[in-house]
C-alpha cells in the first residue's frame, strides 16, 4: 500500500496504490489528510485509485473522512480510476451526492 | 448439496489478519470453477465479516475469529464467520444500508455489501455470547466471464 501525492496548481492528486482496508486505511487516511492541510490554496482533491487492488467498504468510509475534511478547507473531492467492483460500492453510499466519481477504462 | 471439502480457520482479531483471512478463504474456494469476478466477490464478503469481528465484536479486546469455508459440488460456497464478541441487539436495524454504530471512518455498507456480492446473508447473533454471519453464494464458473 502507498499514497502518491502530487500537487499542480489549485489541484492536489492523491495516487492510491494496493489494498484499502481497516488495516490499511489509516495510513492512507494520514497522508491524503497531511496533503489537504498542506495545500491551503487547492480547490480539488482528486484520490486516484488507479493502482487500488482491492477495496471494502473501508474505501468508502476513507472517502467520506476525506469529502468531510476538504469540504471543511473549501476543497471538493472527485474520486479518479474506480474498478467496476469499487465503483458499484462507491455507488451504494451516498458518495455520488457529495462527490463526483469515474471509473476507470478497462480494456 | 454435496460436501466436497471443508475448511476451518481460528485466528486473533487483530487488523493485519483481514488480508490474510480474505486471501486463504479464496484461495481455498478457488477449488471450484469460478470467475475473477466471482473470486473477488468472496474476497469482499470476507473482508466485511472479518472487519465487523474486529471493530464491533471485540472492539475493545483481542478475541477469536472462527471461519468455516465449505465447497459444495453444486458449485456452491458456504462461509460462515464467527465471534464469542459483544453481539447484536437489533440485527435488522444493524443490517440497514448506512447503518453503523460507530460512525467516524465507518460508512455502515459492510451488510448491504456482503448481500450485495452474495446469494444469501444469514445473521444469528446473541448479546454477549457472539455473532454468526453467513453467506452463500452460487457459482457461475470462468465460462460466464
Ligand atoms: N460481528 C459483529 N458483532 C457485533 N456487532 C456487529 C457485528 N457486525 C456488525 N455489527 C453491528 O452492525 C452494524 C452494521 O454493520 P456494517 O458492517 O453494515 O457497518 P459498519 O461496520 O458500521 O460500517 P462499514 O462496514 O461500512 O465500515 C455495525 O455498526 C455494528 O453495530
Ligand atoms: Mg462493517
Amino acid at each position: 500500500m502507498s499514497v502518491t501525492i502530487k500537487n499542480k496548481s489549485t489541484v492536489i492528486y492523491a495516487f492510491i496504490k494496493g489494498e484499502i482496508d481497516h488495516h490499511s486505511a489509516p495510513e492512507i487516511r494520514e497522508n491524503i489528510d497531511d496533503a489537504i492541510l498542506l495545500y491551503e490554496n487547492a480547490k480539488l482533491v482528486v484520490l486516484d485509485f488507479g493502482g487500488v487492488t482491492f477495496m471494502d467498504s473501508s474505501g468508502v468510509g476513507l472517502v467520506m473522512g476525506r469529502y468531510r475534511l476538504a469540504s471543511q478547507q473549501g476543497k471538493k473531492i472527485r474520486v479518479d480510476n474506480l474498478s467496476d467492483r469499487d465503483f458499484r460500492i462507491m455507488k451504494m453510499s451516498g458518495i455520488p451526492k457529495l462527490a463526483e466519481i469515474n471509473k476507470r477504462n478497462e480494456e | 448439496m454435496r460436501k466436497i471439502n471443508e475448511l476451518k480457520l481460528i485466528f486473533d482479531s487483530k487488523s493485519i489478519n483481514e488480508s490474510f483471512s480474505r486471501m486463504a478463504v479464496s484461495a481455498f474456494a478457488a477449488q471450484l470453477d469460478m470467475s475473477v469476478e466471482e473470486l473477488g466477490d468472496i474476497k469482499t464478503v470476507v473482508s466485511e465479516a472479518v472487519t465487523n469481528c474486529i471493530v464491533h465484536a471485540y472492539r475493545d479486546t483481542i478475541g477469536k475469529i472462527y471461519i468455516t469455508c465449505t465447497v459444495f459440488e453444486e458449485g456452491v460456497v458456504r462461509i460462515s464467520v464467527r465471534d464469542k464478541g459483544c453481539g447484536i441487539d437489533d440485527i435488522k436495524k444493524a443490517r440497514e444500508p448506512l447503518y453503523t454504530s460507530l460512525g467516524g471512518e465507518r460508512s455502515g455498507l459492510g451488510f448491504s455489501v456482503m448481500e450485495s456480492f452474495s446469494d444469501s446473508l444469514r445473521v444469528r447473533s446473541k448479546v454477549g455470547v457472539g455473532t454468526t454471519v453467513t453467506i452463500e453464494k452460487k457459482l457461475k464458473g470462468k465460462t460466464n466471464d
